[in-house]
């Protein structure tokens, strides 16, 4: 069944979309991802211009976080101190990522930026995943030391002044690297159209020593405020939300998300990291072959605007 | 929708005066004046039904009648651009605005242009694709560069899309004086007014042309959409925000499992 989608100004088949929602519902579900890493370069490949893409896909990624916020709420696993704080700088982020991208669709590089951004953050991201959970694999197995982090060595950015204590993850560190971490994932998140949370988990483990129990949590809440917030941004900067596009996909998203989250349960955790990490490289290096390789077509046209 | 084709139904006639000293008059219509993008829209025909009225000071033409059609979609402002290599990679280096194109342009001829009347006259009377001005912005400067590359690629991108079209044959004629035109419009033809002009040539000479529109409108929820979309982005967005917090509660109460 074909559907003609208002903003994106194509026809597309219904059930190819909702399948992708599906998919990446799955995948979003199994990992604890957000998804927009994998749902936005399906949506350029289908056709949708990349800006219309990242646009709705903020709105998708909205509405799959914040059932899980639901579910880690019920849960009590939420630190809502640390989300607000990393949202205040996410919320600085998006309006700098809005405006960025604004500005670079003006000069005819958005969809290159957008490809470099993907290539260098996935390619890193997937990199650093496969690498450590390959080690932490060959450790179980083969019985290797565990590393063991001494008490009390802190990273020294959590000492910077403006201190403030985070109670429900039991921590008591500066607001600076707090809301620097909250500005990047929003900044990212609004030019490339992802909720950051592969990209979050890992800063606040590593970085501010959040505990597991309360981390993917407050990611989540941390995505679903940024996300919604970087939907009403693009809508009324750039026009670009496609809410039918974007209906469609949530829905497809949230039902498979509840699949993937079953399935990932019986998995063990590095091997899921391992799985999740490959899944990353492969985009980044799909994205970093169409950078490379000499394009189809030199060409291509865009419409500035209309002469009434 | 499904091309409302019926050759019946002619909704307008529309009767243009030739040149004064010919006699010959054109008569044309179109199939409808007003084509609706709905949300299963994926392109529509439309077609355009003429005939040749001849009264009795009509010379006696020695060859068959041509006849050429040029539909023109909106305008509106495009920029073509280049990719080349810098640093291994393939970026946008250099572009062209034109302005004020035709988003839709499509010639629709009894048969090759360059048999039906000579290269002056196609010059004079902008027939055929590339004899069409694209006004080119250069150095804050608008003209038309029939040479320039970027003029070449914008039509050979757009006949790609099916946005631009040049075909030869796709005026049939039913008789000597009537003939039939199908203008195929793809799903992705900007809303706004077209214009049809169609001109009648013996002889390699003018004789008559005719003028008729064609307005292609989204009408209920698209319309709905692309109005709020553009006019109250901010409200817009709140609206599709909440949307998707309906969906992710709907979402989380629907599998709850404790």
């Amino acid at each position: 069944m074909q559907i003609f989608l208002p903003i994106a100004d194509i026809p597309v088949n219904v059930f190819v979309v909702f399948t992708m929602g599906l998919a990446v519902g799955f995948i979003s579900g199994m990992f604890g991802v957000g998804g927009g890493f994998l749902m936005t370069p399906l949506l350029i490949f289908i056709g949708v211009q990349p800006a219309v893409a990242v646009a709705s896909v903020t709105t998708h990624v909205a509405a799959s976080s914040f059932s899980g916020t639901i579910a880690y709420w019920r849960r009590n696993a939420i630190d809502i101190t640390l989300a607000l704080t990393l949202l205040a700088g996410g919320v600085v982020g998006s309006i700098g990522g809005v405006a960025l991208f604004t500005w670079l669709r003006a000069l005819d590089q958005l969809d290159l930026v957008i490809g470099l951004s993907y290539v260098t953050l996935l390619s890193i991201v997937g990199a650093l995943m496969v690498g450590e959970s390959a080690r932490a694999i060959v450790r179980t197995h083969f019985g290797g030391p565990a590393i063991l982090r001494r008490p009390g060595s802190h990273p020294w950015v959590l000492g910077l002044p403006l201190k403030l204590r985070f109670k429900r993850s039991k921590i008591y560190a500066s607001a600076i690297p707090v809301l620097g971490i909250g500005f990047i994932i929003g900044f990212l998140g609004a030019i490339m159209g992802i909720g950051g949370g592969f990209l979050l988990v890992p800063m606040l483990i590593y970085l501010l020593r959040v505990p597991t129990a309360t981390v993917i949590g407050t990611s989540m809440v941390l995505t679903f405020l940024t996300m919604v917030s970087a939907t009403i941004l693009h809508a009324a900067t750039n026009h670009l939300v496609d809410a039918v596009l974007a209906l469609i996909l949530m829905i497809g998203g949230v039902i498979g998300a509840q699949f993937g989250a079953h399935a990932g349960q019986r998995i063990r955790g590095e091997w899921l990291r391992l799985m999740l990490g490959l899944l990353v490289l492969a985009v980044g290096l799909r994205f970093a072959f169409d950078l490379v390789l000499r394009p189809e077509d030199l060409y291509s046209i865009r419409i500035i605007g209309g002469t009434p | 929708m499904r091309p409302r084709a019926a050759p019946l139904m002619l909704v307008g006639l529309l009767a243009g005066a030739g040149p004064a000293a010919a006699a010959e008059r054109l008569i044309t219509a179109l199939s409808d004046h007003r084509v609706l993008i709905t949300s299963n829209y994926t392109g529509v025909q439309l077609m355009l039904f003429g005939s040749v009225e001849r009264d009795a000071a009509s010379p006696l033409r020695k060859g068959p009648y041509d006849i050429v059609a040029t539909v023109t979609g909106p305008h509106e402002t495009l920029r073509a651009r280049r990719k080349s290599r810098v640093l291994g990679i393939w970026v946008n280096t250099r572009g062209r605005t034109f302005v004020d194109v035709p988003s839709y342009l499509a010639v629709l001829a009894t048969g090759p242009l360059d048999v039906i009347t000579n290269a002056e006259t196609r010059r004079r009377l902008q027939v055929g694709l590339t004899d069409t001005p694209l006004p080119e912005l250069i150095h804050n400067d608008i003209g038309t560069v029939a040479s320039d590359p970027f003029r070449g690629e914008l039509i050979r991108l757009m006949r790609e899309r099916g946005l631009y079209s040049e075909e030869p044959h796709a005026v049939t004629l039913l008789t000597p004086t009537l003939f039939r035109a199908a203008i195929k419009l793809p799903a992705e033809v900007p809303i706004g007014k077209y214009q049809v002009d169609v001109k009648l040539f013996a002889e390699g000479n003018l004789l008559a042309r005719a003028d008729s529109t064609f307005d292609i409108v989204k009408v209920g929820f698209e319309q709905f959409v692309v109005n709020a979309a553009q006019q109250h982005g901010l409200l817009y967005g709140i609206a599709t925000a909440l949307m998707a917090l309906m969906t992710g509660w709907i979402a989380s109460v629907a599998f709850r499992r404790d």
